[in-house]
């Protein structure tokens, strides 16, 4: 069974909890407050120096806000999907959880395959990681944020091996109930970056 | 379940070396045994840094060590005592006492736990080998832009940069923990508003844990951006501004204050009112003073920054807010004088540690509120007096009150009672060796002495002072060995502590000690507050019947696994790969890679690791 990172001692063996949620429900919210400091921090420092191109490239002379619009339109329908394969989970409807799934999967990896054409677009444009305070607060931010996409895309696609080897009960369907919390986190944080960082730099 | 009276010879005797069963528990009481050894370690190591310091400071003008050392030194001092001595001697409380004191079997994510044990363990071993190559040497605050690679060539702040960041995640991942544990885990019966006070100030502090620390993580690797990765977030000549790494610093830094004294405010409520035979006086107003404490943690951090020229408006709205902290502050000295007013009072060592402990934090608490006033602190900040101020509020405050619990809650642990007479030696020579070493260091720094100097020039009027610091420091070191003599001691002796040696209010009194694995062999039920003195209470008596030990039948517990610790391994590996120079053209190395790697293989192997596949009982 997976259980990702998180344990879940033993409550498995039905102890009851004091409050009516499940102990990793409850630890997967309590970690996304404390990743919500993490990345409130980050746009911070984004905001901080997103004026300081000095002589490299700034935001309207590499920004692509088509392809960054998809990419963030492909991550919002992520976030539906998910539901639904939730949905299937939880009826025993391994069709359903199947398509939804995959299709889940399948946009993580087109959204982290976009950040990586971005950077590496924007790096052949003239901006390195350190080639300007600009540069180097827009890589860490969306890096990380990056990153979060691809560990979840991977706990996605661990639970849906999961879910093919029939290993997904409905009874197990917590399992990815704590992903999907963790994937809807991920979007939120771009629903913030985007217009952040893309389209009020532009905007200036 | 069974309660079958238990033979003596008759244990669950595992099949594993003592090392192995160590080094894969996931048994709460363990874990917490292990964190409060190895944080007394780094205490001692901590400690001997301290001594070097005033030994060179004893007189003006002394050569002991040389400034690059005594940076080291002072640096490593700070960072040791803050992140690898008090936070982890918490963190011991936290693990052993948080579940008995709320009924439970266990915390929520027991392998979680021992993997936040393995990565604090790893993370301050990683620091303190910095001293073969060059120890951190920028302060415990590491500012920038003198902890940049420009000024901090060497890879002194590098063993900082990426350390921190290896502990922080060991807090995070206990800070999740805990707070899960405390709402989640609570026996029948035990609303919040019953909860002993040591549990909610806990649940407070990993509150602070995970607001506050994701904004250190993201200033440190921000720093470890300029130093290892060429960007310039900090350094002026690169259009980046200082100023942002205090600001991260301290929304970070205050609040850490704070994680750093609430577990001691819980552990003195608690034995107060044991010891005083009266219910903790006011409850509820300890329970809203400390979370109004915390809440105001997150907005007084600037008045570390008074001398940079903020201006006058940020001056008076951080005065302001600084000031409003002594109010709750108040309200719990007030509330603790309350417990003991009209107690039958008990002068047990606990005791003394903990009115000791009220002494000397109102004396940190006031000169803390001096620091409220901006233009009082431009006079104070960075001398001695800034100096003596936080060593009454942390060891003054958390070390007393971590002492006090040591003794209150040293039978439970370990089945032995500590000495009551070489306590109180261990008090006396205390108090006044702490008094005598920081007291004098707040008129070292009015007289303007700055804090940070490997020596001085005679004659300015404070040769005296520094002096009796030093004296008074070498004198708590002896107070320590009464401490370590007072437990080997009663440990050596055969003398058993029974299962409530102090008439105690909260449930872990109720169970052997030291515990069993299972703690509690029936869940108990709670209805009211100080659950154990209503038992007795209803049982017409003062001490409830010795428990028995039982043989565990039919009690689930977790088993052991190795993964936790390879997983804190592959954490190690994966920041340990940054300080290893390589020709890749991305900001990391195939170490890191390996890591990584080690990392997420761990993490799925205990996924899937099957929760019962070692369970010793059946």
């Amino acid at each position: 069974m997976t259980t990702a990172a998180l344990d879940h001692g033993h409550d498995a063996h039905a102890h009851h909890t004091s409050l009516p949620i499940d102990n990793r429900k409850l630890a997967i919210w309590t970690f996304i407050a404390s990743e919500c400091l993490f990345f409130a921090t980050l746009i911070s420092t984004f905001m901080v120096y997103r004026d300081s191109t000095g002589t490299g490239p700034g935001p309207k002379d590499i920004f692509e806000v088509p392809l960054v619009t998809g990419g963030t339109a492909v991550l919002l329908f992520s976030s539906f999907f998910v539901v639904m394969a939730l949905d299937g989970a939880q009826q025993g409807n391994r069709k359903k959880l199947l398509t939804w799934l995959s299709l889940t999967v399948l946009c993580g990896l087109f959204f982290a395959g976009m950040q990586v054409y971005e950077f590496w677009h924007f790096y052949h444009k003239g901006l390195g990681y350190s080639t300007n305070l600009f540069g180097s607060a827009f890589y860490t931010l969306t890096g990380f944020h990056g990153t979060h996409v691809a560990l979840g895309t991977l706990w996605l696609a661990t639970v849906l091996k999961d879910a093919i080897k029939g290993d997904l009960p409905p009874k197990k369907a917590l399992n990815l109930e704590i992903a999907a919390l963790y994937w809807h986190f991920v979007d939120v944080v771009w629903i913030i970056i985007f217009p952040v960082v893309y389209l009020m730099s532009l905007g200036r | 379940m069974a309660t079958t009276v238990l033979e003596p010879a008759h244990a669950h005797v595992a099949k594993r070396s003592v090392l192995v069963d160590w080094l894969t528990t996931v048994d709460h009481k363990k874990i917490g045994i292990m964190y409060g050894a190895w944080a007394f370690l780094f205490f001692l190591i901590g400690g001997v840094e301290a001594l070097i310091i005033r030994a060179q400071l004893a007189k003006p003008e002394a050569s002991l060590v040389s400034p690059e050392l005594y940076n080291q030194l002072f640096t490593m001092h700070g960072t040791t005592m803050i992140f690898l001595a008090v936070m982890p001697l918490s963190a011991m409380f936290f693990n052993f006492f948080i579940p008995l004191l709320i009924g439970a079997r266990d915390v929520a994510f027991p392998r979680l736990n021992a993997m936040s044990l393995w990565v604090f363990v790893l993370g301050g071993l990683f620091l303190n080998a910095s001293f073969l190559w060059g120890a951190p040497n920028g302060g415990w605050f590491g500012y920038a832009p003198l902890s940049s690679r420009q000024y901090s060539p060497g890879v002194n702040m590098d063993f900082w940069v990426i350390g921190l960041q290896i502990l922080g995640i060991a807090s995070l991942a206990a800070g999740v923990n805990f707070f899960t544990t405390i709402l989640n885990m609570r026996a029948r019966g035990m609303t919040l508003m019953r909860m002993p006070m040591f549990v909610w100030t806990t649940l407070i502090t990993q509150v602070l844990v995970l607001l506050a620390f994701p904004v250190i993580t993201v200033a440190l690797i921000l720093l470890m951006a300029d130093r290892l990765f060429g960007t310039s977030f900090f350094s002026v000549a690169g259009g980046g501004d200082p100023m942002l790494w205090q600001h991260l610093f301290w929304v970070f830094g205050h609040p850490e204050v704070y994680i750093l004294i609430l577990p001691a405010f819980g552990i003195i409520s608690e034995i107060l009112p044991v010891f005083s035979r009266k219910p903790l006086f006011g409850y509820s107003a300890m329970v809203f003073s400390s979370s109004f404490i915390a809440f105001l943690g997150f907005g007084v951090w600037s008045h570390h920054m008074f001398s940079t020229g903020m201006g006058p408006l940020a001056d008076s709205f951080f005065s302001l807010a600084t000031m409003l902290i002594a109010i709750p502050t108040g309200v719990k000295i007030f509330n603790w004088i309350g417990t003991i007013w009209g107690g039958s009072v008990q002068l047990k060592t606990p005791m003394y540690f903990s009115i000791g402990f009220i002494a000397m934090f109102i004396m940190g608490g006031l000169s803390g509120v001096m620091h409220a006033v901006a233009p009082a602190d431009l006079q104070q900040t960075d001398t001695y007096f800034v100096v003596a101020h936080f060593h009454y509020v942390l060891f003054g405050g958390s070390i007393f009150a971590l002492t006090a619990g040591a003794y209150y809650w040293w039978p439970k642990m370990f089945g032995k009672m500590l000495d009551e007479g070489l306590g109180k030696l261990h008090f006396w020579l205390m108090m006044i060796a702490f008094n005598l070493t920081f007291f004098p260091m707040h008129f070292a720094g009015l007289l303007g002495m700055p804090r940070r100097i490997y020596t001085y020039p005679g004659g300015l009027g404070f040769d005296i002072y520094n002096l009796m610091a030093t004296v008074g420091a070498f004198l708590l070191a002896g107070s320590l060995l009464v401490f370590m003599w007072n437990v080997i001691k009663t440990w050596r002796s055969d003398e058993r502590a029974p299962a409530d040696p102090w008439n105690g209010a909260t449930l872990e009194w109720t169970i052997p000690s030291p515990p069993q694995e299972w703690n509690f062999a029936e869940e108990p039920v709670v209805a009211e507050k100080d659950p154990v003195w209503a038992m007795k209470r209803a049982a017409g008596t003062r001490q409830l019947p010795e428990p028995a030990l039982v043989d565990g039948k039919g009690i689930h517990m977790p088993g052991p696994s190795w993964w936790p610790l390879i997983v804190s391994i592959g954490i190690l590996v994966f920041f340990v790969g940054f300080m290893i120079k390589h020709t890749w053209a991305f900001p990391f190395g195939p170490v890191t890679i390996v890591g990584f790697a080690l990392t997420v293989f761990g993490i799925f192997k205990w996924a899937y690791e099957p929760v019962d596949a070692h369970a010793t009982h059946h």
